[in-house]
């Protein structure tokens, strides 16, 4: 393990340059989110990940977001385990009739000011799965939801750019 | 042929005309030998789906890995339950229940499983009557006395996983019962399944399970190439292991880093991540996506190798990287005092579980999809099947170090003797000129055009099952489909007991089975 440990020291780092994000995309979002959230978060985000359907690909590309290529913590990004000390909440899939009321309950567990990121296809219009008995709808649906992340599932780098254009936005908003 | 197959074939009452292995009718005497020949361990269970009006169950000759399929006719809507003999049917009993609303008769547990309540509809795929949504508490199984305290975990837990319910009951730190409450991401795949174009159907079963999805794409495209008589090309053959093996190779390195994380030892996970990220992009270099998502389809695969340089090189830096990683682990005392002896699953009840996969696998039970029943190209192939013998977390780890090992060699061998040609036969023809299969000695001829398929894939996870029902012009009838941890679920009620509650992520992780692939 020493060695391994002592390696990583003088290995060249495998994590990428940050994602340009345009500052039109910046801006448009700082005005859809339209609230004075600098003072309260800076530059930082808690995100809370909810699974209100998914199958599971989605997570798996969000876990790749932590891997040492993305390293998405440097960023001030940073997924924690309540939507009590979160700012975020990053929701994936259709939202089911059986996850509906834990999607809700969590969405008033998150303190204010609060975003919702709708991360998917299935969690933007329902996907592949469509409303059924068993799928409610799409996360808008259920929650008010902030900010749009495309893909089936989207890659990490498209998420990346995403949540630092909500870093961004809440900065300026 | 088993004496077994032999018996239930002899009395059968109808053959019905399904690929590559026979679906037989039988009356509820015959149903219930066999389900007492699974129960005492001279087949395995393999699936249990139902229709409107019957009942079908995949078994698993354990001789030589072939499958057949049972059905009986329930014109009141009862069937004998097998759930009732042979446990391991249970949930699956519990969901068609609550699906389809047929009463197997004898089941013990008759608890709703899949239905929270919420769907406002009774027997969705059944009667369908309507109901309120507001949900109703689910009596969890008692074990009480005075030290014994519960903890309730879920649906919505604190890392970026699937949603589940779990029930401990524990004594100071000791689990006494973990009870799991799933069915939270039911999506209906079942009704996707019903009535529908093949395109559909290809797109839906992509998605029973991300982290699977090619597996289940190759389970999928053969159910319905043996459905429709359709031939497949070489290089699509070769193409789709080379996927399933690299999806099984990027699965396997993010288990081994998240298991050994959920022990608190992140250096693991920060290197199996970075070389799990590197699987990744070379599936995005190679086949345009980074899971691979639909790029098997029935008829071949929709997206050829250009080259096989990236593939090459992938292979070579894992197993520069890799071996080294697995002396660390091997290496590192604090991390083996939390994985051996961990979490165990006795042979006996991964055996009787059926359970496929590591989970089987590090149990003693050998089987694996891709040498019985078997599947090209795999038996052109050379590898070996990983089998530990000692149940606990370190064994599932050891499995998986073993398989990606193998998938290496695997795909490397694929690499080298890749053939060339097309990627694809086009579907069009060979569905307005089916073949008519050859009746055998007790086939007769279908009463409609519909034709079924059966197909069996290993997936990183174990084995999954995918059955199909087509009509004339390639249509989707009906389809179903059972994901490995279907099997997998129940057997980590029985590893965690006796276990401390700060153990069960890590006996969870080591499992690793699917939220999304059990609740459809």
């Amino acid at each position: 393990m020493r060695r391994m440990l002592l390696e990583g020291l003088f290995r060249r780092s495998v994590t990428e340059g940050a994602p340009t994000v345009s500052d039109a995309e910046i801006e448009a979002l700082a005005e859809r989110l339209g609230m004075a959230a600098k003072a309260r978060l800076g530059r930082s985000l808690s995100i809370r990940e909810i699974d209100a359907g998914s199958c599971n690909g989605c997570e798996l590309e969000i876990h790749a977001l932590n891997n040492s290529y993305y390293d998405v913590e440097r960023f001030g990004l940073r997924f924690v385990a309540s939507p009590r000390h979160a700012d975020v909440l990053m929701v994936t899939g259709p939202v089911t009739a059986n996850m509906r009321e834990g999607l809700e309950r969590t969405y008033v567990a998150t303190p204010g000011p609060k975003w919702v990121v709708a991360l998917g296809d299935c969690a933007a219009g329902c996907g592949v799965f469509g409303k059924s008995y068993a799928v409610i709808g799409s996360v808008s649906e259920v929650v008010p939801v902030d900010l749009v992340i495309p893909g089936c599932p989207p890659e990490p780098i498209d998420m990346l750019k995403g949540l630092i254009g909500l870093v961004e936005a809440s900065v300026r908003g | 042929m088993s004496t077994f197959r032999t018996a239930l074939l002899n009395a059968a009452l109808t053959i019905e005309e399904q690929k590559p292995w026979p679906r037989i009718t039988v009356d509820a005497d015959t149903w219930r030998q066999a389900t007492l020949a699974i129960a005492t361990g001279n087949a395995t269970l393999s699936g249990l789906w139902a229709e409107p009006a019957a009942i079908h169950m995949a078994v698993l000759d354990d001789d030589d890995g072939a499958l057949m399929v049972l059905t009986l006719a329930t014109s009141d809507g009862r069937f004998p339950s097998v759930g009732l003999t042979h446990p391991p049917a249970q949930r699956l009993e519990r969901a068609i229940v609550d699906l389809h609303g047929l009463v197997p008769e004898g089941l013990p547990d008759d608890r709703r499983w899949l239905d929270h309540d919420r769907w406002g509809v009774r027997a969705p795929l059944g009667a369908g009557a309507a109901t309120s949504a507001d949900g109703a508490p689910y009596p969890f199984l008692k074990a009480e006395g005075p030290p014994l305290h519960q903890i309730a975990v879920g649906p919505v837990h604190a890392g970026i996983i699937e949603p589940g319910h779990f029930r401990f009951s524990a004594n100071g730190e000791i689990v006494v019962r973990l009870e799991e409450r799933l069915g939270y991401v039911h999506k209906g795949i079942e009704r996707l399944l019903t009535n529908t174009t093949l395109e559909a159907a290809t797109k839906v079963v992509a998605r029973v399970s991300g982290d699977s999805t090619v597996a289940y794409s190759f389970a999928f495209a053969r159910a319905a190439e043996a459905a429709l008589g359709v031939g497949v090309p070489q290089r699509a053959i070769w193409l789709r292991a080379l996927m399933a093996e690299l999806e099984r190779l990027a699965n396997h390195l993010g288990d081994i880093g998240a298991i050994c994380n959920d022990a608190a030892f992140a250096l693991m996970l920060a290197h199996c991540g970075i070389l799990r990220e590197e699987v990744l992009r070379a599936c995005k270099t190679a086949f345009g996506h980074r899971l691979m998502m639909d790029r098997i389809v029935p008829g071949g695969v929709t997206t050829d190798l250009d080259d096989v340089a990236p593939v090459r090189a992938l292979t070579t830096r894992i197993r520069q990287r890799f071996p080294r990683l697995v002396e660390l682990y091997d290496n590192t005392t604090s991390l083996q005092n939390r994985t051996v002896s961990t979490g165990c699953l006795s042979p006996e009840l991964a055996r009787r579980f059926g359970a496929g996969g590591p989970v089987g696998r590090a149990s003693g039970h050998a089987f694996d999809a891709r040498k019985a029943p078997g599947y090209p190209p795999y038996g052109d192939l050379d590898f070996k099947t990983a089998k530990r013998e000692d149940g606990d977390v370190n064994a599932r780890i050891w499995v998986r170090i073993d398989e990606v090992y193998e998938s290496l060699e695997l795909i490397e061998q694929i690499i080298d003797r890749l053939p060339s040609g097309p990627i694809a036969y086009p579907l069009a023809p060979a569905l307005r000129e089916r073949r008519v299969p050859q009746a055998g000695g007790l086939a007769h001829e279908p009463r409609d055009s519909a034709t079924e398929g059966l197909a069996m894939i290993e997936s990183f996870r174990g084995d999954v099952l995918v059955w199909l029902r087509t009509d004339e012009t390639g249509g989707v009838l009906r389809g179903a489909v059972r994901d490995p941890s279907v099997f997998q679920w129940p057997l980590l009620e029985a590893a965690i007991e006796g276990n401390i509650v700060a153990d069960f992520p890590l006996c969870n992780k080591s499992f690793n089975c699917s939220y999304s692939g059990h609740d459809l």
